[in-house]
């Protein structure tokens, strides 16, 4: 490369120290993976390796290619049609997977090979719970706030190359994190299931993806920073602590993939659902607020509600929800005072988090006829109707006497899934399915008959999914709790296996349909994105609109 | 941003700034929302003064009721035994055979050994007893300790290889693995076992064997192989098998010597339950009544 190209051509900041450290980073893993004797830490080293030499070539391609232009004056978007594709790429895989462990707990012998322990039951849960929660919501996360962010700022996404790297890096965590979870590696933390390399790795990753958030706000050219932003930094710096906090361990070697935790008993289980619950709180619920605060006002075209709500609920929810994390532990080893204070605490939860879901309808006040047009706008209303019934739900199932009852049965899993299907994964999908005609320059999306399908199957599918696990949950928790007249237990636990059998398959046959919902919308996208482009918009990242007069 | 602003349809004034398009309404907070939020605040202090609730340098705040989840397990744990009690009363004071002989008394225990069987039992035995490989079958006449009433309740009691001092205990030696015997003559002794079994097997093999199994295994199987239940030997011509009946199952058997394990449940069980469980047992099995 000649100094005159340098001269005119000038990479995004930061290209050329990120590929030295991949280099660096590529060879010290490459002496790793020579050195240890576990196989498993020798298979993820690798993983490292090839991530490393792939990057190199993508980034020197793109260097010498002069893709990666520094062009302070536009958008950056590349990042985040990178990240739609993840996150619908990912969304199929977490919800495939989720469908081959319902239908093994409706049928125990299906996809059950003895000598490929990876397949089992135990192995695939992680790799669902984790693939829809981290892989398929992180990257919808991460890609709408790159968007929102550089929209209602005015300002480019800060940090040069930055936001590639948190891309590409949390991606490689998701590499890690699902290979880990079949081969083996795991902490055996609910939700935090990876060893301390993968930890320390994405706490790299999520800390590059604080600044950048933050050095973008930093330069905005708006005077106030939007609501949605003020949930996504909360989601951003909450979850980083928690991810710290509960993490925090000692490896037993730096050549192994095994660690201990720096907490025992219950002061471990404490841990553990104070980010178990926060994780809940500020990465299903505060992030996803944030896509709701921006892209429902947009779709609808209409102001948000109430700008004094938004203040009052989103301090009162930063404020409570941190606390409500032991009514996880109800009737354990856990004090009771501290039962009281978890369970106390969720109760007062719930008005901060029906806070947004009045700002969200409300903002449909003079165009709730677009619930009958636009089937993106029903999606995100029935999104927001399904959030406020979950966080109904949450705190009556945090009450201690309910909680007998519902604690470790199928209710608790209908909880999760209205909140992650119906909650998480609409909101989701009517954010892409906004974000795709703007990010590709296209007029509109391929086919609203499409949406509309989507919408009603994955819909009934919801239905029948936490219909089965109420009733089944609520069966097998009366069922747990009966004596004979002589004073013995009346069922066997096995006995209450098998009592849910129809609703085990109730429950795949939903999943069923909400995974199919999903590839016809991935269909649909393709299809758009395959339109032609409208007339002058092109493929160029969009310019920073001019100030509007104040 | 710019400048105040009304929202035309509703009427409401907007605060005034603008974020790619987005505006946002002056509407108060509403009051159905204010005041059930402060509802929920105000149950909370009113739970955390009647219950355990904030802690200090020493211990916690009680609350006004003085309620505590470990006096109520205390006491549904004395309301279990009360109610367990009468019938276990009338258990401890019959033997064995007469709570099997008495109906009603019988009926009592099969009861209480039913419940105790699926939460305990089951889980290796299978939930109808019939056990699968490496866990015995409960539901035929084929017993390695004995099938009385008095040998199950005995089982029960010291378990199997449990740690128990006075345990039920058998090895088979790891033949192969230990180096005892080479390949072919396990080979030719597993052609033996499964003759004397009835099965298919190499008659010349088994012949060369017949020396063989008289000096290693006749001393708890016995010389006809039938076992002995005095030792927990295995019969090995009864057609029953625990760990498989075909040749490398039986081969690896002998080269490897497998053994289970069940708990000693005379720990865990009051004698009533294990006196109900042996009869519930007893019942459900071909129940061997020497």
């Amino acid at each position: 490369m000649s100094t005159a190209l340098l001269d005119r051509y000038r990479p995004a900041p930061g290209a050329m120290l990120l590929l030295a450290l991949l280099i660096i980073g590529g060879l010290i893993m490459a002496v790793v993976a020579g050195m240890t004797d576990d196989p498993l830490f020798r298979i993820h080293s690798f993983i490292f390796v090839a991530a490393a030499v792939l990057g190199g070539f993508a980034l020197t391609a793109g260097i010498s290619g002069e893709q990666l232009r520094d062009e302070p004056d536009r958008y950056m978007d590349g990042v985040i049609r990178a990240g739609v594709i993840a996150t619908m790429f990912w969304g199929a895989v977490g919800m495939l997977v989720g469908v081959v462990i319902a239908a093994q707990l409706s049928w125990p012998t299906i996809f059950y090979f003895p000598e490929a322990g990876w397949l089992n039951f135990g192995r695939l849960r992680p790799l669902h719970t984790s693939g829809v929660i981290f892989a398929f919501g992180g990257n919808a996360l991460i890609a709408t706030s790159f968007w929102v962010v550089q929209r209602t700022c005015r300002a480019r996404l800060a940090g040069g190359i930055a936001p590639w790297f948190v891309f590409w890096g949390y991606q490689l965590f998701i590499v890690l994190a699902a290979t880990g979870y079949l081969a083996g590696v795991t902490q055996s933390k609910e939700y935090a299931e990876p060893e301390w390399y993968i930890d320390i790795w994405l706490t790299i990753v999520w800390v590059a993806y604080l600044l950048v958030f933050l050095g973008t706000i930093w330069k905005r050219k708006e005077p106030h920073i939007y609501v949605a932003n003020w949930f996504y930094l909360a989601f951003i710096v909450t979850v980083a602590l928690l991810h710290v906090v509960n993490n925090l361990s000692l490896p037993i070697g730096l050549l192994n993939s095994r660690s201990y935790s720096l907490f025992a008993g219950v002061q471990d289980a404490l841990t553990q659902w104070w980010y178990g619950h926060n994780a809940v709180g500020f990465f299903l619920t505060a992030g996803f607020l944030g896509m709701m605060y921006y892209f429902v006002p947009k779709r609808v075209d209409r102001p948000v509600y109430s700008y004094r709500l938004s203040i009052v609920h989103f301090w009162s929810l930063i404020f409570i929800y941190i606390w409500a994390g032991p009514h996880h532990l109800h009737y354990t080893a856990l004090p009771q005072w501290a039962q009281t204070l978890g369970m106390t605490f969720s109760i007062m939860l719930w008005m901060p988090s029906w806070g947004g879901m009045i700002n969200g309808l409300m903002t449909l006040s003079g165009a709730w006829d677009k619930l009958r047009t636009d089937p993106v706008v029903r999606m995100m209303v029935v999104a927001i109707a399904f959030y406020g019934m979950s966080t109904f739900e949450g705190p009556v199932m945090s009450i201690r006497a309910v909680n007998a009852l519902s604690h470790y049965t199928d209710w608790t899993i209908g909880h999760v899934h209205s909140g992650a299907l119906g909650w998480v994964g609409f909101i989701s999908f009517g954010a892409i399915y906004c974000l795709v005609p703007w990010l590709w320059k296209k007029e509109r999306l391929f086919s609203n008959a499409l949406v509309e399908w989507h919408f009603w199957i994955a819909t009934t599918g919801i239905v029948l999914y936490i219909c089965a696990m109420w009733v089944s949950g609520i069966m097998e928790g009366l069922m747990w709790r009966a004596y004979t007249p002589e004073g013995y237990l009346a069922y066997s636990f096995i006995e209450t296996v098998s009592a849910k059998h129809i609703e085990n398959i109730i429950r795949t046959v939903g999943g069923l349909m909400f995974l199919s919902g999903t590839l016809i919308m991935i269909y649909n996208l393709w299809r758009t994105v395959r339109m032609p482009s409208v007339q002058g918009a092109e493929a160029t990242p969009a310019a920073l609109p001019a100030p509007v007069a104040a | 941003m710019s400048g105040p602003h009304k929202d035309e349809i509703t009427g409401t004034d907007t605060t005034g700034h603008e974020w790619d398009g987005i505006r946002e309404l002056d509407n108060p907070l509403p009051r159905w929302w204010l005041w059930v939020f402060y509802a929920c605040i105000l149950f909370s202090i009113g739970y955390w003064v009647v219950m355990p609730a904030w802690p200090g340098l020493a211990g916690h705040t009680r609350g006004l009721l003085g309620q505590s989840d470990r006096a109520e397990v205390a006491k549904a744990l004395k309301d279990l035994e009360r109610q367990r009690g009468k019938g276990a009363a009338v258990l401890r004071g019959a033997s064995l055979q007469q709570i099997e002989a008495d109906p009603q008394l019988q009926a009592y225990a099969l009861q209480v050994g039913q419940s105790v069987f699926g939460d305990n039992c089951a889980t290796c035995h299978g939930a109808g007893g019939a056990g699968a490989r490496g866990y015995p079958n409960l539901r035929d006449d084929v017993w390695l300790w004995g099938g009385s009433l008095e040998d199950i309740h005995h089982t029960l009691t010291v378990g199997v290889r449990s740690g128990h001092a006075d345990t039920r205990v058998s090895q088979m030696p790891a033949f192969g693995r230990d180096g005892m015997l080479d390949q072919a003559k396990i080979a030719d002794l597993t052609e033996y076992v499964v003759a004397i079994s009835g099965g298919k097997a190499d008659r010349a093999a088994a012949a060369r064997a017949a020396p063989l199994f008289a000096e290693q295994c006749a001393s708890c199987h016995g010389a006809t192989g039938q076992g002995d239940v005095k030792q927990g030997a295995p019969d090995l011509t009864d057609g029953e098998w625990l760990y498989g009946s075909d040749h490398a199952a039986i081969s690896g058997q002998i080269h490897a010597g497998r053994g289970g394990v069940m708990p000693a449940w005379g720990q865990r069980f009051s004698p009533e339950t294990l006196k109900a469980l042996a009869v519930y047992i007893h019942a459900n099995a071909g129940g061997q009544d020497k």
